[in-house]
């Protein structure tokens, strides 16, 4: 269980690390965090050529409001994330998802860049990423490119990212009014990789009614799925109980229509393509539970 | 910039071991190590076999150390990324917070990385042999760390936090139970002491 050799530099700034990365060619990967990339390359899943370390930069490590958005740099570590007491409402579930990544050592060292570049079909933050509309910015040494998450993730564990560029940071637009959102997800085990997940955004007008709804879920397909029908089935009505339970089930029959096409369903013991389809009918009623009581 | 003054290759070659200083325990220690070698390996290699290699891919948490004073493992830190943070490992516990030695109180010998010089047993670690928290043994280094470092970073975490943060790591003997009652221990003696 020793990764295999590489060549290794440390970047003391995001250009230094774009111009290695440049130099390094295609089968150069970045080093933040480490907590996905180190355990892969135990495993020889994967073999760099070279490593750029940017764990050491120290000017992507914010979270800041813009405009009524949120930017979130791409070496702020899980942990950071977790105890952002300021991330309530509209972000609440960006807090949520980060406390729910790996364990608490993981956290510490694991980075929001990274949790996103490595796309990971049961990771916590891309399905954040899709339920707040987020993009990502991704920077070479040519130039800088925004990607929405929606285009960003591409299959498991590959995305829009080029072999030379970096993603340097995530950006939450302005939310609508009211927005709120929540994160749940089930593992078996505490730390485990979750068997199913949602991310769930609802803003309510003065009367209850829901004006914009997000469902997105993790683990059921190769990137986040985006539960279309539920969202809106929701939209214009309150948050009943009924509503809930009919918006679940059809976020539960997105989830299974994406388990079918993917290689992740049914890999773990007890994580079958029905099993999931029920996770997720719980854990959205779950979220939408939560959404409807002002907190 | 090295000496000359000409640009340095920014690249550690794959297989050639560099020499890597590391700040461990407050000291100063001098690893020679392929870039490919964690922290685990580094601590080891110089003899700090306190830390513990178990799964080597980041799920037992045997090899649990303090980096600038958080939990992390490890054998998913390379050793060159450590460089410029404070380590502290398992050998680094024994004289923090020492308590008066009591008769028949172990005292260790200074070898084999056991705690010398008149240094004793820190209170997370005293709190551990007292109420059973180990048995084989194999696990606890990693268990101590991490106890440590919530212990400081969260002083009143609730019980539901401990047990959280100490299902990072994997015990095979005790079923865990006992880690969690010796570090709720320390909690509470502490905050009987006015620390």
């Amino acid at each position: 269980m020793k990764p295999p050799p590489f060549a290794y530099a440390r970047a003391a700034g995001v250009p230094e690390a774009l111009a290695l990365l440049r130099d390094a060619g295609e089968d150069a990967k970045i080093l933040a965090g480490g907590q996905s990339l180190v355990p892969l390359m135990a495993y020889r899943l994967a073999r760099p050529s070279h490593l750029v370390d940017i764990g050491r930069i120290t000017t992507h490590r914010y979270v800041r409001g813009d405009g009524g958005g949120l930017r979130v740099g791409a070496l702020v570590r899980h942990l950071e994330l977790e105890r952002a007491t300021g991330l309530t409402g509209p972000w609440q579930a960006l807090r949520e998802a980060a406390g729910r990544i790996g364990h608490h050592p993981v956290r510490v060292r694991g980075t929001c860049g990274g949790s996103l570049a490595h796309a990971d079909p049961s990771a916590e933050l891309p399905v954040v990423a899709a339920a707040l509309d987020a993009s990502v910015t991704l920077q070479s040494a040519d130039g800088t490119r925004t990607v929405p998450a929606a285009d960003f993730f591409l299959a498991p564990f590959i995305t829009a990212l080029e072999p030379d560029e970096m993603l340097v940071e995530v950006a939450f637009p302005a939310p609508p009014p009211g927005l709120r959102s929540v994160f749940e997800e089930f593992q078996v085990h505490s730390g485990d990789f979750a068997l199913a997940s949602a991310a769930v955004a609802v803003a309510l007008d003065g009367d209850g009614v829901a004006t914009h709804v997000r469902v997105a879920l993790g683990s059921v397909g190769p990137v986040p799925v985006r539960a279309r029908e539920a969202e809106e089935a929701l939209t214009g009505g309150r948050l009943t109980e009924r509503a809930a339970a009919e918006a679940a089930r059809l976020a539960a029959s997105a989830a299974g229509a994406a388990a079918g096409s993917s290689a992740a369903s049914g890999e773990v013991p007890g994580g079958g393509a029905d099993f999931r389809r029920e996770l997720v009918r719980t854990l959205v009623t779950r979220a939408l539970d939560r959404l409807k009581e002002k907190s | 910039m090295n000496e000359t003054g000409s640009r340095q290759d920014p690249w550690l070659p794959p297989l050639d071991p560099v020499t890597v200083e590391l700040d461990v325990n407050d000291s100063l220690v001098t690893c020679t190590v392929e870039p490919r070698r964690t922290l685990a390996d580094a601590l080891r290699g110089a003899g700090l076999t306190g830390t513990r290699l178990g799964c080597e891919h980041g799920v037992c948490g045997a090899c649990t150390v303090l980096l600038d004073g958080r939990p992390v493992r490890a054998c998913l830190v390379l050793a060159v990324q450590a460089r410029g943070s404070r380590i502290r490992t398992v050998e680094g516990l024994s004289g923090e917070r020492e308590e008066p030695t009591g008769p028949g109180e172990y005292e260790g010998n200074g070898e084999n990385g056991e705690p010398g010089g008149g240094a004793r047993l820190s209170d997370v670690q005293r709190a551990f042999r007292d109420g059973g928290a180990l048995q084989c043994g194999f696990c606890t280094p990693g268990f101590l760390m991490l106890a440590q470092g919530l212990l400081a970073d969260e002083p009143d975490a609730s019980a539901e936090r401990v047990t959280d943060v100490l299902s990072s790591n994997i015990c095979r003997c005790t079923g865990g139970v006992p880690i969690v009652s010796a570090v709720r221990a320390v909690q509470r003696a502490r905050k009987e002491a006015g620390s």
